[in-house]
This record gives C-alpha cells, structure tokens and sequence, in this order.
C-alpha cells in the first residue's frame, strides 16, 4: 500500500514552476481545509488524550476534582514493579493473550480449510463463522454467562457435573479462555479464508503433477503462501487479546479473586474504583511497551526468516 | 479437484481416497458448526423458557412449554426500552457524522498523495496497539472540563472519535475505485471541481457510504467500555450497559427476558453483517490485512 501511495508523480520539467508551485499551495490549502473536520475530533479526543495519558503517568494524578497533581518521575514505574496485584494481573494477561492467540489461530486455520474445500453444509459454517463477529460483546458475554450457570447452564446438565465454571478459582480462567477463543476465531477464519483464495491455483497444479502429499502441499505451498496473512492477522490478534476488556468484564469482573483480573481491568479498577489516575496510566504505559516489544520481536524474527 | 482433467482409469483410486479423506473432514466441519453454534442454540432455547421452567433443575435443550413471553417482558421493561432508544439516537447521530466527518477527509486522503496520508494510517495502526487505558483517563477528565459525561453528546462524540480511522480507510477505498478521469471529463465540460465532485463522484460513492454508515453505526450500537466510563447514571446508559445492570445478582427468574432482550440487541448487527458478508470474504477484508 505504501510503496503506491506516497510514490511521487513524475516531474515535468517544462512547465513553468511558479504556476505549478501556485497550483501545488492551493492543493495543499484545499487538503487541509477538507480533512479539518476529521482532524479536529482525532486530535480533541484521541492524539491529545493519549499524549496527555501518558504524561499523567509521571504524575500523581487522581481522578477526582480538586485534587493538586504534581510530577513525581518514575514513582509510578517502581511502584507498579513492586505491587504483587499487578504482576498475578500480568501473568493472567499473558497466559489469557497468548493461548487465545494460539488457539483462536489454530481453530481458524482448521476451519478456513475445510470451508476452502468444496464439501456440503459449508455454508452453515460459513454462516455460523461470522455470527460471533457480528453480536456485541455484551451479548457474547451474557449468553455464556448462561451456557455456564452453574444452575441454569447446558454445560452443567450436558456434562452432569455441578461446577460453578466462572467462579471456581482454577477453572474460571480456562473458561473465559474458551469464550475468547470463540468469539475472536470467526475473524480470522475469514482472513485466513481470503488469503487461501489468493493463493495461486498454478502451484497446486505444478505439484500435483509431482504427487505430493496432501500434507506436504499444505506446508510446502499453503502455508509459505498465506505467511504474510498470517503474521498480521496473529500480530493483530495479539493486540486485540491483550487489550480485552468488555468481554471478560461482563464474564467475571476480573473474579473469582482476581483469577480472571486482565491487565486492562486492573488498569480500570485503578483508575474508577480507586481513582489513581496516575498509576492506571503507568501500567498503560508499561503494557504498551511489553505489546509493542512483543510485536517486535515477533515481526523482526518473521522478516529474519522470509530473507 | 474439479476442472482438472484426468485419466479414466485413475478415477476410482481418486475417488476411493477422496471419500476416506471426506469422511474426517465432515467430522471436523461437524464438530466446528456444534461449537460455533451450541451457546447460540442455548441462548435462544433460555429466551423461550417459562421463568417456572428456568427454576427446574436439568435444563433442557427444547423449551418444554416455548412461550413469548419472555420478549414481551423485555419490552415491559421500561429501562431496556428506553436504554435501547438511547442506544439508537447515540449509534445514529455517531454513524451520521462519522460519514459526513470522514467523506471530505477521504477524498482528501484518496486524491491527494502527501504525508497526511501517511500519518493517518499511521494513527489507525498506533490507535490499535495502544491500551484504551491511556486515552480513557484523559478523555474522562475532558469531557468532565467540557460537563459531557453523563451525556448522550459526550457518547457521541467519543464513538465518532474511534469510529473515524477505519470509516475514513473505508471510503478513501471507495473513492480511489472511482477514475480521477471521471471528474477530470466533468471538469473539461466546463463543471466547477466543486460541482464535478456532487454530480459524478458521489452517486458513485453511494454503496461506500451505505456500508461505512452501517459500520458506524453497529460499531456505536456494540460499544461498551466507553459507555461504560462516560455514562455513570443510570438514566442515561446505553442498551449494552443496561442489559449487564440488568443480569444484578445471579437471579435465575430474569434470565429469560435477558436472554430475550440480548438476542434483540443483536438484531441490527446480524442484519448489517446479512447485508455485507458477500464483501467480507473478497474485497474489504483483503484489503484490511494488506493496509
């Protein structure tokens, strides 16, 4: 996308400059003047917020009226790397993102290839694969509030046990883990679905001649082809995860005994239970970095490999 | 496997190997749609139940006695009734603006290559990977300076805020489909750039704004965690954060008309997602991953 967007046109000497100088001011004014009303909320609600969390994240700010807020460096930083809440709340946030990254992907890429196949009632899965995508959060959050109920639940009557799923302290987590995996795996099948349809029908053919197996076409050719896919739609994934809140919020609240407490619920406890507004934007702060090291880290291995 | 041609007497080898390959597959679709679509079943089976019946212990699958009742309870509800007026006047005042914000933006980003452009992906892309926590905090505290907390405006004007980067990548998409050579002809017939823009661009544009408005407003209408921080007072909140009031403590005889009411909330998501799914698997996905 970049490489076709920003290349410049080509330059036409003869003309005269100043007209085409003129011309390229009134251009620009004309620019402007168009994107101003979308600028103006983006930078009011959005850019300034953020520049503004994290600067509040060096401070003592509480979210309340009247109070006087003062700098206070990296108080926030070394308070948060001793708070024993955070670090259980951390462990729960990597454990939560990174195996509802790794299943969601895995379920995805299953179902993706199967509904890349040509096979009968394909277009109920299809159907079905995009209604998690398509329902609020608050809504996914409820109805397997009742698929677990520990009275009114199918799980319960199904299994015929009697477990309070989302407040039994080591069940509660795997259990929210399941929901995370079922709403977010629809999205990326159809990504995954759009990047098996862009893979060029010629290499499958060139192989087949050769008899490959099913599985060494797989991983000779589907997955080196959908890589680039891949790796966004993980990455992407991965942010999404971490950041989850309304979900699990609905689920748990971040019960039983914090079991289920997500970074970013933590972060909101701070912040409107609590009304540290400084410390909440500190560990903000802190999960930003962690998201983009990991990031990096990922899509620097990923760019190692492919040369 | 069809449209390759291939020697007769290969056939049934192929055929029998293509069966002992279905067969797992089937197993595997299977097993996908029963997970994808067991909570979905549960959720409408709980809607249909008596309140009498969602006290018996062993629930089943089928309502015994299937009733209605449950959806005209919800309706009875004077706060799930006005929760989702609310929800409707914030989703259509967020889609309505976010479209007429972005469609000037965008057609600024598709016509005029500069660095602007660079930054607005850009800020789509850094807008993802930040933690909400560090823009909500701040946000709050503007919007309390500005006196809009608690108010469906100060709702409004948060949903437009984040709705915008993907509308404005929506429609610039759109715009770009559309051949600068069209307006270019408009304009040698002696059309004003003003007027070449209203009379040829934007009935072209028209399905690219249909589809960003329905965007705009299910992402507005689905919102919870800035409803959740702008609204505190009851009598204002939005549908989704009325029904999680409504669920209180784990109270079985409600569950139904909550049931009830949360299949309704859903229902203009799975009307926009009926509307744009064909686009989903080609055009707007694909270009999602590659932008």
């Amino acid at each position: 996308m970049t490489a076709t967007a920003t290349r410049p046109s080509p330059p036409s000497p003869r003309r005269g400059t100043r007209r085409r100088r003129r011309a390229g001011a009134r251009r620009t004014r004309e620019m402007w003047l168009l994107m101003l009303p979308a600028l103006v909320p983006v930078a009011l609600f959005s850019v300034g917020p953020l520049l503004y969390g994290i600067g509040l994240a060096f401070t003592d700010a509480r979210n309340t009226r009247n109070h006087e807020t003062s700098f206070v460096g990296l108080q926030n930083l070394t308070d948060l790397l001793s708070d024993g809440d955070f670090w259980s709340s951390f462990r729960i946030g990597m454990i939560w993102a990174f195996s509802v990254t790794a299943l969601q992907f895995a379920a995805a890429l299953g179902l993706a290839l199967l509904l890349n196949q040509d096979l009968r009632f394909r277009g109920v899965a299809r159907v079905l694969a995009v209604v998690p995508w398509a329902m609020p959060p608050v809504v996914i959050g409820l109805m397997w509030r009742l698929v677990y109920h520990p009275d009114a639940g199918i799980l319960n009557s199904v299994l015929g046990t009697h477990v309070n799923w989302l407040a039994d302290f080591s069940l509660a987590l795997p259990a929210i883990i399941v929901v995370g995996v079922w709403t977010g795996m629809p999205q990326t099948t159809v990504v995954l679905l759009a990047g098996l349809q862009g893979v060029p029908k010629e290499l499958y053919e060139a192989v087949e001649v050769d008899g490959a197996s099913p599985w060494r076409r797989f991983w000779h050719i589907t997955l080196p082809q959908l890589r680039p896919v891949i790796v966004a739609i993980t990455s992407l994934d991965f942010v999404w995860n971490i950041n989850q809140f309304g979900l699990v919020y609905v689920l748990t609240q971040g019960g039983p005994g914090g079991q289920t407490r997500l970074p970013m619920l933590f972060a909101y406890e701070e912040a409107f239970r609590y009304r540290f507004a400084g410390y909440a934007s500190m560990l903000g702060v802190a999960m930003a970095i962690v998201v983009l090291a990991v990031l990096g880290l990922y899509l620097w291995r990923q760019m190692r490999e492919t040369r | 496997m069809k449209g390759t041609a291939r020697p007769g007497e290969k056939e049934p080898r192929e055929k029998r190997q293509g069966v002992a390959r279905r067969v797992p597959q089937y197993l595997a679709l299977a097993a996908y749609i029963v997970f994808l679509a067991f909570p979905l079943v549960w959720l409408l089976s709980t809607a249909l139940k008596t309140p009498q019946e969602m006290a018996l212990a062993d629930p089943t699958w089928i309502p015994r006695d299937p009733t209605l009742s449950n959806f005209s309870d919800a309706f009875g509800e004077q706060d799930l009734v006005g929760a989702a007026g609310r929800s409707l006047v914030v989703a259509l005042a967020s889609a309505v603006i976010t479209v007429l914000v972005a469609l000037p933006a965008s057609y600024a980003m598709a016509r005029y290559r500069s660095l602007l452009n660079r930054i607005a992906l850009g800020w789509v892309l850094v807008s993802q990977v930040f933690p909400f926590i560090l823009i909500i905090i701040p946000l709050f505290m503007i919007l309390r300076d500005l006196e809009l907390v608690n108010t469906l405006p100060g709702l409004v004007a948060v949903h437009v805020t984040f709705t915008l980067p993907f509308a404005l990548w929506m429609l610039q998409g759109y715009v770009r489909a559309v051949p600068p050579e069209l307006e270019e002809a408009a304009s040698v017939d002696g059309a004003t750039r003003f007027r070449s823009i209203v009379s040829v661009v934007a009935p072209l544009l028209a399905p690219g704004v249909v589809a960003t408005l329905l965007f705009s407003f299910i992402s507005s209408w689905n919102e919870f965690l800035f409803a959740l921080v702008v609204l505190q007072d009851p009598d204002v909140m939005t549908l989704p954060l009325t029904l999680v009031r409504f669920t209180g403590p784990e109270g079985v005889a409600r569950l139904g008309p909550l049931a009830a009411a949360s299949l309704m909330a859903t229902i203009p998501s799975l009307i926009f997602f009926a509307i744009i799914q064909r686009r989903l698997k080609s055009g707007l996905m694909a270009g999602a991953v590659k932008g």
